[in-house]
């Protein structure tokens, strides 16, 4: 094939313009965050079509696990998928440009989002797709009637209670008419005023101080400020211990101001769901024309409307939570009777704003299992930034050194050399942007280290040459028995190289894959310029001087 | 014309037991307080936290670990890095002891409400944030050793293929010896390990294995030119003659991974030192451990190249074809590129 200079020309020649062509800078959009009102935007801005990694350009990666530790997961390879679309989906809803939504391996999600300044929010966003069940609230009050027993076992301990200012009752009824509805419900309220007996002492209790009772049975209230010292009583173990059997407390998601105070729900609902939102398929919300009522109509599977049938038949008339990640949304409404497939939430005068996020609740939060953040890395922009340059300057100090040591030692085989150098920076850039591989920040190292092993290949030919030269050979032969020679060595050594960048890119994750990649073409594109592009300039130099008696080498 | 070692005629081999000396005065102390100490993992292996916070103006680490001990975060280990108005703060979930799954990232938001609390809201930025479950970081472990694992195997399987399980033999027990070296150089620097640094020790493999095989290359290529010269005198004449060649790779690549060091900012450093160091180890392996191992093997178990391997010669004898200079080629010398 190329035996003639021209032909190795035209093929140089293609390898060069298809490099600019893949570098030219093409329209992208990108996200910025609008310096006035603080909102993210689309903005489309001319720039070279090489992927920078989360590491250079900012963003957030994430890696989300069907969470086991709850109990088993049927199949969790079957979940994940299902929480990849839902996950999509949200994403899509909040306009990230560009996201990287990947199922790894058989039960890990991961979730890229590049440019996102924004940490926070967009976990909100992500987090959010969160688990979705249906509880049944302590309808008979276990949980007020294991307080006293707590606020023993806390006295013992010798927790002394938090607020000087609480009132001295046990559960205080804040809501007298409220709380009396509720007991007109609660068959087993009656038992109560003898529990609240049993208290030893006059003092209050640590635990029961804290908390009021609200208008729902199992409901409680408790002080904003106080949220705090009620979650660290309630993670002890000594109090867990003391929580009755079936029962587990969960968190109201808002926070409601009476009298000039604001209280978070505590919410006592049995620990096992009547339905997750596995079984959910649709939730749309609409205003009843006729009461004029925003409602949520919710449609289930057969296989959980069957199920729910049971269940809602076994607790007319009792409350049913609806708990998104571990929060109840809302105050949990009452079931009016047994409900099959298809249901309907009434949220009574609320506006249709409130039925329709709960509608959107239902339907993004249909994750089949719940799901963990088992790795987070947020990179801000400017440190990206900062690490482009850093990267960029040392890069050139390097190749600077290296065309440096290589046109001082070989002259104008050096400089040969060093402009067979740039051609490879140029093909292993246009490789990364054709094959839309990513440039991450150790990417950029490998980048340099390349520059600095590339040339290795023109250092054991021009060696080779030398010899070939001093063993009295003709400038010709020497150059031609130089390549060959030289030849066996450097295709084991960059294989051998390759061969491990591989095996990194196999085994490794995010950045060190981008050092892989970049290694691997930067390999590929060093025996290209160092041997073809390099021999080719031998060869015009040699057709220009036939009768050259020295070499400068 | 600048030539460096040219016409070189070094007795590499002669010293081997000195650099056998040498290189365990360096692994041994450094494995030593490996085993004792182990390494200083990065969150990725041990679960945990990572923050980078910049504040306008150095505040110094105590405000900042006043600040986190207000929150009661306690087990944080804070540090300048890079600049005096850069801080990392690490918390470690195997330094916690039992934290469960998924908790390193309320960690993560814990450090950042104490700083807001502790230095004021605005007063600093945070540049990154790393939060990785325990979990994770076994997986990785896992992954770093077979990947060291595999690289082995299949380095050893395209040596033999290439040359001849022999040589693919004494290639890889010099890049594990690299690799003890460089365990070593990690261990004394107290370098950070992390994925990168991994990446760092397996393109050493990669480097210091090149480097091997283009002596390796030459011997083969000597054994075949020089029928009547043993095995000691081949491989010190093979060294020799890519001598050359090695200080001029090593001091382009050394170029680029200095530069890397000085200029290419904090994240990148531990891995621009143990490249750095790996191009010494490499060099020093190829020649001082590969060549003798290689003479080893070959008396061990001899093969068709093992000529005089079992009884080769003292240093300084005269072979018998030296008269001529070994520059000079024998007939049919060329004929040994019929491989390529």
């Amino acid at each position: 094939m190329f035996t003639t200079v021209r032909s190795r020309l035209i093929a140089i020649g293609i390898l060069l313009v298809l490099s600019i062509w893949a570098l030219i800078p093409t329209n992208t959009t990108q996200r910025v965050r609008d310096a006035t009102t603080g909102r993210m935007k689309d903005t489309i801005i001319r720039r070279v079509p090489i992927n920078l990694g989360l590491d250079l350009q900012g963003g957030i990666h994430l890696a989300l696990e069907v969470d086991q530790s709850k109990g088993p997961v049927p199949d969790p390879a079957d979940a994940i998928r299902r929480a990849e679309r839902v996950v999509r989906t949200r994403i899509d809803e909040f306009h990230v440009t560009e996201p990287v939504v990947q199922v790894v391996g058989n039960t890990r999600l991961i979730v890229e989002l590049p440019g996102e300044k924004d940490p926070a929010r967009a976990k909100g966003v992500i987090q959010r797709t969160a688990f979705l069940e249906f509880r049944i609230v302590d309808m008979k009050s276990l949980f007020r009637d294991a307080l006293p027993e707590i606020d023993k076992a806390l006295r013992q301990a010798g927790v002394k209670p938090a607020g000087e200012a609480s009132p001295a009752a046990s559960v205080t009824q804040l809501f007298g008419a409220d709380t009396a509805k509720a007991k007109a419900k609660g068959k087993a309220a009656k038992g109560k005023p003898a529990a609240k007996d049993t208290s030893d002492a006059n003092a209050p209790g640590a635990l029961s101080s804290l908390l009021f009772q609200g208008q729902l049975p199992g409901e409680y209230l408790v002080p904003e400020e106080q949220v705090p010292v009620a979650e660290s009583l309630l993670a002890r173990p000594d109090v867990r211990r003391l929580i009755p059997r079936g029962i587990e407390l969960k968190w109201g998601n808002e926070v409601s101001s009476r009298a000039a105070r604001s209280y978070r729900a505590l919410y006592a609902v049995e620990d096992r769901p009547i339905i997750t939102g596995e079984e959910l398929q649709d939730a749309r919300a609409t205003r009843d024309p006729l009461t004029n009522q925003s409602v949520v109509n919710f449609v289930l599977s057969r296989r959980g409307g069957r199920i729910f049938e049971r269940e809602t038949g076994r607790h007319v008339q009792d409350y049913m939570a609806i708990i998104l990640d571990d929060r109840v949304q809302g105050q949990p409404p009452i079931i009016k009777g047994q409900i099959g497939q298809r249901g309907q939430i009434e949220l009574g005068a609320k506006p249709l704003q409130e039925a329709q996020d709960l509608a959107l609740v239902l339907k993004a939060g249909a994750l089949p299992a719940p799901l963990t953040i088992i790795e987070e890395r947020t990179i801000g922009p400017s440190l990206g930034q900062d690490s482009i340059n850093d990267g960029i300057r040392a890069g050139i100090v390097g190749v600077a050194l290296v065309v440096l040591i290589m046109v001082v030692y070989y002259r104008w085989s050096g400089v040969l050399a060093v402009s067979a150098l740039t051609l490879y920076v140029l093909f292993t850039l246009a490789g990364l942007a054709a094959f839309g591989f990513t440039l991450t920040l150790p990417g950029l190292a490998g980048l340099v280290l390349s520059v600095g092993i590339a040339v290795d290949a023109n250092v054991l030919i021009f060696e080779r040459i030398r010899e070939e030269l001093q063993h009295g050979k003709l400038v010709r032969t020497a150059v031609a028995e130089g390549f060959t020679h030289a030849m066996s060595a450097i295709i084991d050594s960059n294989v051998s190289t390759a061969l491990t960048a591989f095996i990194l890119y196999l085994v490794g994750t995010g950045p060190v894959q981008g050092f892989a990649i970049t290694l691997i073409i930067g390999i590929a594109a060093s025996m290209v310029t160092a041997i073809f592009v390099v021999r080719t300039f031998y060869m015009i130099w040699l057709q220009r001087r036939p009768d050259m008696a020295t070499l400068s080498v | 014309m600048i030539r460096l070692f040219a016409n070189a005629n070094y007795d590499f081999i002669k010293w081997r037991r000195w650099a056998y000396g040498l290189t365990a005065l360096i692994i041994v102390p450094g494995l030593a307080l490996f085993l004792v100490h182990g390494l200083n993992y990065s969150i990725e292996f041990t679960g945990g936290t990572l923050i980078q916070v910049r504040t306008p103006a150095p505040v110094g680490t105590d405000r900042i670990r006043a600040a986190l001990d207000v929150a009661g975060i306690r087990d944080a280990e804070i540090q300048e890095f890079g600049a005096p108005n850069e801080y990392v703060v690490r918390t470690r979930l195997a330094a916690a002891g039992t934290r469960a799954e998924g908790t390193s990232e309320a960690t993560a938001a814990a450090v950042d409400s104490a700083l807001a609390h502790g230095l004021g809201a605005g007063q600093y930025t945070i540049g990154r944030t790393e939060a990785v479950g325990p979990k994770v970081g076994r997986e990785l472990q896992g992954k770093a050793f077979l990947a060291i694992f595999f690289s082995f195997i299949v380095t050893l399987i395209y040596l033999a293929i290439r040359f001849e399980w022999r040589f693919g033999l004494a290639a890889v027990l010099a890049t594990l010896h690299d690799i003890l070296t460089t365990i070593a150089f990690i261990r004394y620097l107290n370098l950070e390990v992390s994925l990168v640094v991994v990446g760092a020790v397996l393109t050493m493999v990669g480097y210091s294995l090149n480097d091997t095989i283009i002596i390796f290359d030459r011997v083969r290529e000597n054994l075949r030119k020089y029928r009547r010269q043993n095995l000691y005198e081949i491989l010190n004449l093979s060294i020799n003659e890519t001598l050359p060649r090695s200080v001029l790779t090593h001091g382009t690549t050394m170029a680029t991974t200095l530069a890397l060091v000085l200029l290419a900012g904090e994240v990148l450093r531990p891995f621009a030192l143990v490249m750095t160091f790996a191009i010494f180890t490499g060099t020093f392996s190829s020649i001082y451990i590969a060549a003798p191992l290689l003479m080893y093997v070959e008396k061990r178990w001899p093969g068709q190249d093992a000529r005089g391997a079992r009884a080769f010669r003292p240093a300084g004898t005269v072979p018998l074809d030296s008269a001529q200079p070994p520059s000079s080629p024998p007939p049919g010398g060329s004929r040994s590129k019929a491989a390529v």
